[in-house]
């Protein structure tokens, strides 16, 4: 595993079955009366927040907490960055702070690679979503919990080789939907992307997916469907004439639902838009792994934080 | 960062203490299989003895021999009790003090066979060395609950404590050089005869 989690791309399959894991055993910690382990303990982990999040932020602080590491939330809200401090001079003072792992969410694609790469802090980065690029540990709960559900004995070990994923909806804007299709196909399941044509990005045809306009077609076949957020604040465009027509087509009902097979699970990366690409009895029926994903969560990023700030880092390696 | 290089063993236990994969040829066996099997049968009873029955007993193997070593003085234990005992497997990987010495490695099965609170839980391990694999254990059964008493059973004692911890049950002390390594071979792990040997130079001044 490489020192820097930017992308999905980056893992092997062998890394990310590691990652995977890894999270089966630390998932187990939460059931415990102690929901502690005291393996980061001394190491720093900042939480480097330029736009807005509950889930992701309050997700990776839970894991970096409940490996004893020391916590530093920042936000760009009420920081100097809203005096107009730039990124390399927040990083900077991070480094000085001593931070062993900085995770990072930016409005920027890039931001966490520019990071990682540019020397301003020694710590592992981990990308918590870049813009409209990449959200690789979103990627990787999404893989852990369809292999808990869909492989046999829990999966552990596995792999989700001939598994049908369909993602549906704002794939354009989503940082999720390409982290997923690049880890996913690593992990050698079949992705197939169904979105308007005016929300598949220019390129698509080079990603290791397929491509459909059509959700009814794609409904037999899926192990998994994943529901994407309809991302109205990065939309500048009218990709879609009316949410209502949108919601017809595309949007994941009772009635699309029950063509879906018996043990077809229902994804979500949230926060949800009820009623327009998921429908509310859809969200809370038996189907819906929906809250499931939010404690595999906590697991899968306890164990990235373990697997890349757990052992030597580069530093005490050299000395 | 993880080297993917290491096999899954290697970077499970790197421990001196540990056994290495060296050519059988090299090792020098000093238990065969039915002693191994007599010395654990003599922990078992040990193990009932001490504790008046299994009514309160919880065996937990640390990975990866105490595991099948766990299991086996379980079976034993069951066939003296008339009744089905289980161990469970306690993973003390992200316990451990060397965690910074080297990349991070993969984590083993936790497994608990029952609640430890109030119970006797009997640790058992393939060696003891320095007592750091049993430090980490027993820090590790403390976020799991509160056992009224925790001992401690062993295969092999090779000597060379670094802690103050001793061994309640010894399947055979065995006095070593520090430049020696003992070898464990389970079926269960290695899926060749149960075996254990000393690998490396001759105890010759060493604690012998």
């Amino acid at each position: 595993m490489k020192k820097h989690l930017l992308s999905a791309g980056d893992l092997t399959r062998e890394d990310a079955i590691r990652v995977l894991d890894t999270a089966a055993e630390l998932l187990g910690v939460a059931q415990r009366p102690i929901k502690k382990l005291p393996t980061l303990r001394g190491r720093t982990v900042v939480n480097l927040f330029f736009e807005d999040s509950t889930r992701t932020r309050i997700s990776f602080e839970a894991a970096a907490k409940r490996l004893s590491a020391d916590v530093i939330n920042f936000s760009a809200k009420g920081s100097s960055v809203s005096k107009g401090e730039s990124l390399k001079d927040t990083a900077l003072t991070l480094q000085a702070m001593g931070a062993d792992a900085v995770v990072i969410r930016h409005h920027f694609s890039g931001a966490p690679h520019r990071l990682a790469a540019a020397g301003w802090t020694n710590g592992a980065v981990v990308n918590a979503g870049d813009g409209t690029h990449e959200h690789p540990t979103q990627a990787l709960l999404d893989a852990f919990t369809m292999r808990s559900h869909l492989m046999p004995g829990g999966g552990v070990g596995a792999d989700l080789e001939g598994k049908n994923v369909t993602i549906v909806g704002d794939v354009l804007h989503s940082r999720v939907a390409r982290s997923n299709a690049l880890l996913l196909h690593t992990l050698g399941a079949n992705v197939t992307l169904v979105a308007p044509p005016t929300l598949l990005p220019v390129g698509v045809d080079t990603w290791p997916v397929e491509t459909s306009y059509d959700l009814d077609e794609s409904l037999e076949k899926a192990d998994a469907i994943m529901m994407l957020r309809v991302q109205r604040e990065r939309m500048n465009a009218s990709y879609f004439p009316t949410e209502r027509e949108y919601s017809r087509r595309y949007g994941l009902d009772t009635t699309r639902m029950n063509r879906l097979p018996d043990h077809a699970i229902v994804l979500h990366p949230g926060p949800m838009n009820r009623g327009m690409e998921i429908t509310a009895d859809v969200a809370d029926s038996g189907r819906s792994v929906i809250v499931e994903q939010v404690t595999n969560g906590v697991a899968v990023r306890m164990a990235v934080l373990y697997l890349l700030v757990g052992g030597a880092t580069n530093e005490e390696e050299g000395s | 960062m993880v080297t993917p290089d290491d096999g899954p063993d290697a970077a499970a236990r790197p421990d001196p203490e540990r056994s290495d994969p060296v050519p059988p040829a090299l090792a020098r066996t000093v238990l065969d299989s039915g002693e191994i099997s007599r010395a654990l049968t003599r922990i078992t009873h040990e193990i009932l003895e001490r504790n008046h029955g299994s009514a309160e007993v919880v065996l937990l193997g640390i990975p990866k021999r105490g595991v099948p070593l766990a299991r086996r003085i379980a079976r034993r234990m069951g066939e003296v009790e008339g009744r089905a005992i289980s161990a469970g497997a306690l993973d003390v990987t992200m316990y451990r003090d060397d965690l910074r010495l080297k990349p991070a490695r993969a984590l083993e099965h936790t497994e608990m066979p029952d609640d430890v609170d109030d119970k006797i839980v009997v640790l058992v391990d393939d060696v003891l060395m320095s007592g750091r694999t049993i430090r980490a254990a027993l820090d590790a059964l403390g976020d799991l609950g509160r056992p009224r008493a925790v001992q401690l059973a062993v295969l092999i004692d090779r000597g060379h404590r670094e802690l103050p911890i001793r061994a309640d049950f010894v399947g055979k002390n065995l006095p070593t050089a520090l430049t020696e390594k003992v070898r464990v071979r389970l079926a269960e792990v290695d899926e060749v005869e149960d075996s254990v040997g000393i690998v490396g130079s001759a105890p010759n001044g060493g604690a012998a």
